[in-house]
């Protein structure tokens, strides 16, 4: 369908009016960059937001003890729900759709006291108690040493996995923290591994500032007992959270003797459900980005058809030539729906090409840390190029579709007495 | 070769009507150098594309060398113009953004000829009527008399058996179209079937048989002594 010779009768036929070719290849260029941009402007603005959320797992739930609403079992209303060690082997045996349940505890952190000191250095951080599966909830690169262990938790060991700039903060340079000894609130724990976060994006400075401790020895140390702070479950992938959330709710309600309308005892923040709830949201933009794109796109399409009638109309004699020589409706139609095609495709990939080089101008300027709140990373997924490639062929096609039509209406001997 | 039976066609502009081919009955034998004249308006030309196919009698028989032509689809009749016949205009109807080689390809590759046979092919038509070094010109750049002959190279690459030629020396001065009549007389002479609509009487004079056209209507039909073009050039 596209030999060689096709090519330059293509190209012979755009050429022959350069400047008017170039006008009408405008509109689809404009258009599809447009569609583009847009997307990728949705794209970042996606990013930026969900990277707020940090890439902790997203069918998770986070939950905590508040007050009571109402009186049960004798117990007064108003009184504080406080979980226990318990309820989290209660809730994994009673609902194995839950990957993990991690019981948490945590002290300082944003903007607190000094709490941790080792020789001369001090700094405030937050120091958090949990089990070895909370770094498959909220991932994050071990630089050097290990995460906590089992060993950890059931020795009580005084290990300690601290953050990046945690070892900013208390060593010098070049100086390796393996091995060393910090003080937490007093208590010696020796450092057993390093860690940053995995994603450089947003707000994750709070992760780079923590120091992680076996749930177990935070308990000990800091005179927890098995009071649970609060919890992280995460959802096994083929179940919901959210659908598992009520009756994870009631599980809780039953262990810590909470009346079953208790709807204030036991908050919690489902994770999953802001996040599809963002997600939808931006779903939405992007389809609006796609209806705004090809609507603008319509317009280039519209001006290509248009062209293409003149050219029509022009070629007419031409037209009526070939066919006295022998050409087919079909080869007459062909050749104008090719002419379109090909006007369309290139002028959109020039398009393409162009919002890349936005995107990229964007990146380059917003630079990896994304110096725009709530905007980082604009980007297309190739599909994008994918779907804007199927959107230029239909879009050719439907350019080329009337004068096409039109070529092949006249007998051969009308065409060929225009003069 | 050519075979029509009381053949009609009207021109219909709004309630008006015009007959302009009333009852024509017309042969043509293979390898016949024919002349069809008669003053402006008599429907040289109307018969002329009916017989090319690009126009359609309202009444009457058409047979081209055995093959009854009647309510052919446009596809077909695409097909058929394109194995049958070779169309020599009086405006030569060379396509100016095409090389005079492509120019003369362009049968060949309706036909789905690979081009490299095309190509070959193509120009030895144009050695034939002695352009080859002209194959890369644009027809802008050849003289009226060069761009006939490159649309007669045209007519033949795809071998037809008829050549229609719509006085193919109107737009030619004398001496050039003497050039041109040489070498349809040629081509005759290899065999091929031609007809030639002309209103110059000299140039009819080079032809083996004329025939007079008046009002729709053949009013004369005679076999003549064919005159040598190449005598005059
Ligand atoms: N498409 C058409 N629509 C209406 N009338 C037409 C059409 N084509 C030709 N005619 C009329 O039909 C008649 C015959 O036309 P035709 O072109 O066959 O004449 P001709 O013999 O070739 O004349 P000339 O020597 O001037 O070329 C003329 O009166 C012309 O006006
Ligand atoms: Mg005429």
């Amino acid at each position: 369908m596209f030999n060689k010779e096709r090519w330059a009768e293509i190209i012979e036929a755009l050429n022959a009016n350069r400047f008017r070719t170039i006008l009408t290849a405008f509109g689809v260029f404009w258009g599809i960059l447009i569609l583009v941009l847009l997307l990728a402007m949705t794209t970042g603005l996606r990013n930026g937001v969900t990277s707020d959320f940090g890439d902790f797992a997203t069918n998770s739930l986070f939950m905590w003890g508040q007050g009571t609403s109402k009186p049960y079992k004798g117990l007064p209303k108003g009184r504080r729900v406080q979980f226990k060690l318990e309820d989290v082997a209660v809730l994994k045996e009673k609902l194995p759709e839950l990957k993990y349940v991690s019981p948490r505890n945590q002290l300082g952190g944003y903007q607190g006291a000094n709490n941790v000191t080792r020789n001369e250095k001090t700094g405030a951080f937050s120091v958090s108690g949990d089990y070895p599966e909370f770094i498959k909830q909220q991932p994050m690169d071990i630089m050097a040493g290990r995460f906590i262990s089992y060993s950890d938790i059931n020795e009580k060991r005084k290990a300690a996995v601290i953050g990046k700039d945690v070892v900013k903060a208390l060593y010098d340079y070049g100086e390796d923290p393996i091995g060393t000894y910090i003080k937490i609130n007093g208590v010696n724990f020796m450092v057993v591994g390093t860690f940053k976060s995995t994603n450089s994006n947003g707000d994750n400075e709070e992760d780079a500032n923590t120091i992680f401790i076996p749930f177990t020895t935070f308990g000990q140390a800091f005179n927890r007992a098995d009071n649970v702070g609060w919890m992280a479950i995460t959802a096994h992938d083929n179940y919901s959270i959210t659908n598992l959330k009520p009756q994870i709710i009631d599980i809780m309600k039953t262990q810590r003797s909470i009346h079953p309308d208790d709807r204030r005892a036991i908050g919690n923040f489902d994770r999953a459900e802001a996040f599809g709830r963002i997600n939808g949201l931006f779903d939405i933009l992007t389809l609006v980005g796609y209806v705004v794109g090809a609507l603008i796109l319509l317009s280039g399409v519209i001006g290509i058809s248009n062209i293409m009638l003149i050219v029509v109309k022009e070629r007419t004699k031409e037209i009526g030539v070939r066919r006295a020589l022998g050409a087919t409706p079909w080869n007459i139609r062909l050749q104008i729906l090719q002419e379109s095609m090909v006007l369309t495709m290139i002028s959109g990939m020039l398009g393409i090409a162009a919002a890349s080089g936005g995107i990229w101008l964007m990146n380059f300027f917003l630079g990896p840390s994304g110096s725009v709140e709530n905007f980082a990373n604009p980007s297309v997924h190739v599909s994008v190029a994918f779907v804007a490639l199927i959107i230029l062929i239909v879009s050719g096609l439907l350019a080329g579709l009337i004068p096409a039509t039109r070529a092949t209406q006249m007998k051969p001997i009308d065409a060929l007495r225009i003069e | 070769m050519i075979k029509i039976e009381d053949l009609h066609k009207s021109y219909v502009m709004g309630s008006n009507s015009l007959h302009v081919l009333k009852g024509i009955d017309f042969n043509v034998k293979e390898g016949e150098l024919v002349s069809i004249m008669g003053s402006s308006g008599s429907g040289k030309s109307t018969l002329l594309n009916i017989l090319g196919m690009l126009d359609e009698a309202d009444e009457g028989s058409y047979v081209l060398d055995g093959v009854p032509i009647k309510n052919l689809n446009e596809k077909v009749a695409a097909q058929y113009r394109n194995k049958f016949l070779g169309f020599i205009f009086q405006s030569f109807n060379l396509i100016n953004y095409k090389n005079a080689v492509d120019n003369v390809a362009m049968p060949l590759y309706y036909q789905g000829i690979k081009r490299k046979e095309r190509m070959d092919k193509a120009m030895h038509y144009l050695e034939k009527v002695g352009l080859a070094q002209w194959a890369t010109h644009l027809p802008s750049e050849l003289s009226g008399g060069q761009k006939q002959r490159v649309a007669i190279a045209r007519a033949l690459a795809s071998d037809p058996k008829v050549l229609l030629a719509d006085e193919p020396t109107g737009a030619l001065d004398t001496k050039t179209s003497y050039e041109v009549m040489e070498l349809i007389q040629g081509i005759n002479d290899e065999g091929k079937t031609i007809l030639v609509v002309t209103h110059e009487p000299d140039i009819a004079e080079m032809t083996k048989r004329i025939v007079n056209l008046k009002d729709g209507r053949i009013i004369d039909d005679t076999v003549v002594k064919q005159v040598i073009a190449k005598s005059y050039v």
